[in-house]
């Protein structure tokens, strides 16, 4: 494990979470969070149920605003966003239960991941020739070659709703692969996955990593996969961190240990 | 038999060898498309002076990585591009190429690379590469992997053996080509028509693969003559869709591409070839048996699904095309009534419907492998499809016989193709001498030998008999048959076949030699009998599950006496009814070895593994319990295990029958 580490060194951070606080009415749900995902790598955010997994990620992506603590991205401190803003500012997410659109194609689906690289005002659009048309072929040139990367050009033109969940799940990816986003979120990409269709979307992560140098943060409940394929991993608990690290690091610590496994009291 | 009395011409004059066809069609047919592949949703087009110039390149560039005269080049690729350019550049080089199944794994991979002792491996992408590292340590010879697909190939440096990109090849090939212009042409025109062209290996139903070795004369006269029978031009299109390892497609995508210069498309992806197909629209087709039957159970199911109205029209109109159809595709006289319903029926449902199925411009259709139903045969062909079954094998380049227009017959495979002598041996065994017939098996000289006689005479390993019109006919592979102990015979193949044209049934798998009587295993095709389970209303969880419940076991035991009932119109094989059944638990899988690749069963591993339930049929007993293992497809292994009930079959008597 010593490659991802060098990496990290050079590398800077694309995302640093300090002191975070989110409570809805009297429910905390994340406590006092800082953490820092550096550019290139894969981070894995993990935790028993309740932790504030997702409550975090929606931080990151600007859904729901802390009420105390900064968040840097990309060098620069980010004020109260709406997601859409977020979005064009380059982070892309996909969903804990998977939000496409059922009755469009998987073409359409992964087209409106596009959008922030849409510029022609509605009019062109209605008036279709020329500018419009050109700009929607080099999008959908784009579009093609994800679903080239992700295999799914025998269902292109399939409805999703048609499609079973493992596919469904590979098309979100698209739709978020689509944005070009610098930081991609995926919330639980495997869950509901048999071994194979697991195995491929881990392939998928890690190539996306790999060939578009994506940085990645996740999270994930199947430890193999996390341990497997993260770079460093964050544990949270109760809505506090209790740990931080490379898998070897956070697999050995007795927080951990004790917040999976419960302890006797 | 039509013998041949001289030599059969090239193409043109010295046109012998596929790289010299490559630079002819590169003169003749400059901006003709050579080639398209679907890639990026779009389809991609290369022109014969473009795949010319593909594969000119490529050859000086593994020309200066050592390639040379009588070396060889395996290819672990699918249906792509640029794999058919390594085999032309290969050869162009006076090298050998040896395409290997991509599907196979590590170690089945590992016995060609060994056998072959190939230097160089062009292989697709980075799953193949991986088998080959994988096996690397056990084959010592591989110096040099070259892949095609550079996805997840960045950071690859195994220390092992050489990495590159196909890409790279070409480029130092283009600097040599800089250089001295004129290497390639004098490459090229050394090539002669008694060189080896390609060994493709078997898929090997017994034993190891064996290595087959052609040479040009083989492959493109026989390929070329197969054409002009036909009278396929230039403007043909075929979609190149079977394995490249496999003698159809070395024939139908490439020899014949190549001394036709017609135009060869390679589908997306596997998954995306019946699309394909239908965007390409082919005129020449090639598809096992196998192919044509789930297109026919496909189109079932979905009209049993259809609404009322259309269901009846499409019965109504397929009952005409029945009538009439083949008359009008053998230009048999028909009636001017029979012919106005007929063109009806073409607008309303054949036409549609062919076009659905992507052969809306098929002039030429082969079938080839195992028999056809009758009734899957007459389907296509009373839709206006000519489709034809040709018998042939790798060891004689495709084409023995092949059913001449208008004297198509479900049940025999033709008359012998140009240049092809037929004998039938005292033992019922089907031999031939051709033009076509194979140089040798590589490495093997006893297997040569026992295959291929002093006179050139080639044993197929076929039983069959010449119909009193000339053509052949095939019972079953000539080991298979064997005697009950009666001393009659016992055809498996041919019971077997009748079984598997019942849409539901998947595969069978007959026992009888040396035993009393004929007991079978049977599975069932999960699409067929899934989409009946729906409409009914039962409800099931796995192939397992299906299989065992008592209504599919009901509907089997009806086609099974059936199967019997037909067998009594056979005075040899009236005997050979079955008189036991069992559905076994989990489908035969080519990945747990019951199956070749091509999908034949093999025979003598379901003998062992499953003798628990042979012995379980002949005992006499009513349930079984077994457990088998699978492999997944990442390679694990899991186990299946459960009761399978045995049912008795309802016989009859052939004498009750007579009387």
């Amino acid at each position: 494990m010593t490659e991802p580490l060098q990496r990290m060194e050079a590398a800077s951070k694309l995302l640093e979470l300090k002191n975070i606080d989110l409570s809805f009415g009297g429910v905390k749900a994340i406590s006092n969070i800082s953490f820092d995902v550096m550019e290139g790598e894969v981070r894995a955010i993990i935790g028993p149920n309740g932790a504030g997994k997702s409550s975090l990620l929606n931080v990151i992506n600007g859904f729901y605003h802390p009420q105390q603590g900064e968040i840097w991205f990309d060098g620069k401190q980010r004020h109260s966003m709406k997601p859409y803003q977020i979005a064009y500012q380059g982070i892309a997410r996909t969903f804990q239960n998977i939000a496409l659109f059922k009755g469009m194609s998987v073409l359409d689906n992964i087209m409106t991941g596009r959008f922030t690289h849409m510029h022609k005002n509605i009019l062109w659009q209605a008036l279709w020739k020329g500018p419009a048309e050109q700009e929607e072929i080099e999008n959908r040139e784009f579009v093609e070659h994800i679903i080239d990367f992700l295999e799914i050009q025998a269902i292109r033109k399939t409805p999703v709703g048609r499609l079973p969940y493992g596919l469904q799940k590979r098309v979100e990816l698209g739709r978020a692969l689509a944005a070009q986003p610098k930081m991609l979120l995926l919330d639980e990409p495997m869950a509901g996955m048999n071994v194979e269709e697991k195995e491929d979307m881990c392939r998928f992560i890690l190539d996306v990593n790999d060939t578009f140098g994506t940085t990645i943060a996740l999270i994930e409940h199947d430890m193999g996969v996390v341990m497997d394929i993260a770079d460093r991993v964050v544990v949270l608990d109760y809505g506090r961190k209790i740990g931080d690290g490379t898998p070897e690091v956070v697999r050995n610590d007795q927080t951990v240990i004790d917040a999976y496994l419960g302890v006797s009291h | 038999m039509t013998p041949s009395s001289q030599k059969p011409a090239y193409p043109a004059p010295g046109l012998d060898t596929f790289p010299k066809l490559l630079q002819h069609n590169a003169r003749m047919f400059t901006d003709k498309d050579a080639m398209r592949e679907k890639e990026f949703g779009i389809w991609q087009s290369w022109t014969w002076s473009q795949v010319a110039d593909e594969v000119e390149r490529f050859a000086l560039g593994l020309q200066a990585n050592g390639v040379k005269a009588g070396d060889v080049v395996l290819i672990v690729s699918g249906n792509r591009p640029r794999t058919y350019w390594t085999m032309c550049a290969v050869q162009s080089l006076g090298a050998v190429p040896v395409p290997t199944y991509h599907d196979s794994v590590a170690s089945e991979m590992q016995f060609v690379i060994e056998h072959s002792e190939a230097r160089v491996i062009v292989a697709e992408d980075q799953e193949q590469v991986d088998k080959i590292l994988d096996v690397k340590d056990r084959c010592p010879a591989v110096e040099l992997v070259i892949y095609d697909d550079s996805r997840g190939m960045k950071g690859y440096d195994p220390e092992v053996v050489e990495i590159q990109d196909f890409v790279t090849i070409q480029e130092q090939g283009e600097a040599i080509r800089k250089k001295n212009p004129n290497q390639f042409e004098d490459l090229v025109s050394k090539g002669k028509g008694e060189d080896i062209s390609i060994i493709l290996y078997t898929s090997g139903t017994t034993g190891k693969p064996k290595g087959v070795v052609l040479t040009y004369d083989n492959t493109l006269l026989t390929g070329y003559y197969g054409g002009l029978l036909e009278g396929l031009t230039e403007n043909e299109e075929i979609l190149a869709y079977l394995p490249v390892a496999w003698i159809g497609d070395h024939i139908f995508s490439y020899a014949q591409s190549y001394a036709l210069g017609f135009c060869v498309n390679c589908a997306e992806s596997s998954e995306t070839v019946a699309a394909d197909m239908r965007e390409i629209g082919p005129t020449y087709y090639f598809a096992p048996p196998r192919v044509f039957e789930s297109l026919l159970t496909n189109v079932q199911i979905r009209m049993e699904d259809a609404a009322p109205f259309k269901r009846t029209m499409f019965k109504y109109f397929m009952q005409v095309a029945k009538e009439t159809g083949i008359k009008l595709l053998e230009n048999k006289p028909v009636s001017i009534l029979d012919r106005i319903k007929y063109a009806l029926g073409n607008a309303l449902v054949y036409a549609p419907l062919k076009d659905a199925l992507g052969m809306g411009r098929v002039r030429l259709a082969y079938t080839a492998g195992e028999a056809i139903g009758g009734e899957i045969f007459d389907f296509y062909r009373s839709l206006g499809i000519n489709i034809k079954q040709l018998y042939g094998q790798t060891e004689s380049s495709v084409f023995i016989t092949v059913q001449p227009d208008g004297e198509v017959f479900p049940d025999t495979v033709g008359t012998p193709s140009p240049g092809v002598e037929l004998k039938i041996a005292d033992n019922g065994e089907v031999i031939y001498r051709s033009p076509g017939a194979f140089h040798s098996y590589f490495k093997n000289p006893e297997s040569t030998a026992s295959t291929k006689t002093s006179e050139g005479w080639v044993h197929t390993g076929d039983a069959g008999f010449m119909t009193p019109n000339g053509h052949l006919r095939i019972i079953d592979r000539a080991k298979d048959v064997g005697t009950f102990n009666s001393g009659k015979m016992f055809a498996p193949k041919y019971i077997e076949n009748k079984l598997k044209f019942f849409p539901h049934i998947q595969e069978a798998v007959t026992f009888g030699d040396g035993r009393d009587d004929c007991m079978v295993f049977i599975n069932i095709d999960l699409s067929a009998v899934g989409n009946w389970a729906e409409r009914n209303n039962i409800a099931y969880a796995s192939y397992q599950e299906l299989a065992a419940h008592p209504e599919v076991n009901k509907m089997v035991a009806q086609s099974v006496s059936e199967v019997n009932k037909s067998l009594l119109d056979d005075e040899m094989l009236a005997h050979s009814q079955i008189s036991r059944f069992l559905i076994l638990h989990k489908e035969l899988d080519a990945d747990d070895g019951e199956l070749t690749r091509t999908k034949k069963v093999k025979r003598k591993l379901i003998n062992d593994r499953y003798k628990v339930l042979i012995d379980a049929l002949y005992e006499g007993k009513t349930q079984c319990f077994i457990e088998t293992e699978v492999a997944f497809e990442d390679g694990r292994v899991g186990k299946i295990s459960g009761d399978i009930s045995i049912h008795d079959a309802k016989t009859y008597n052939p004498v009750a029958q007579v009387s």
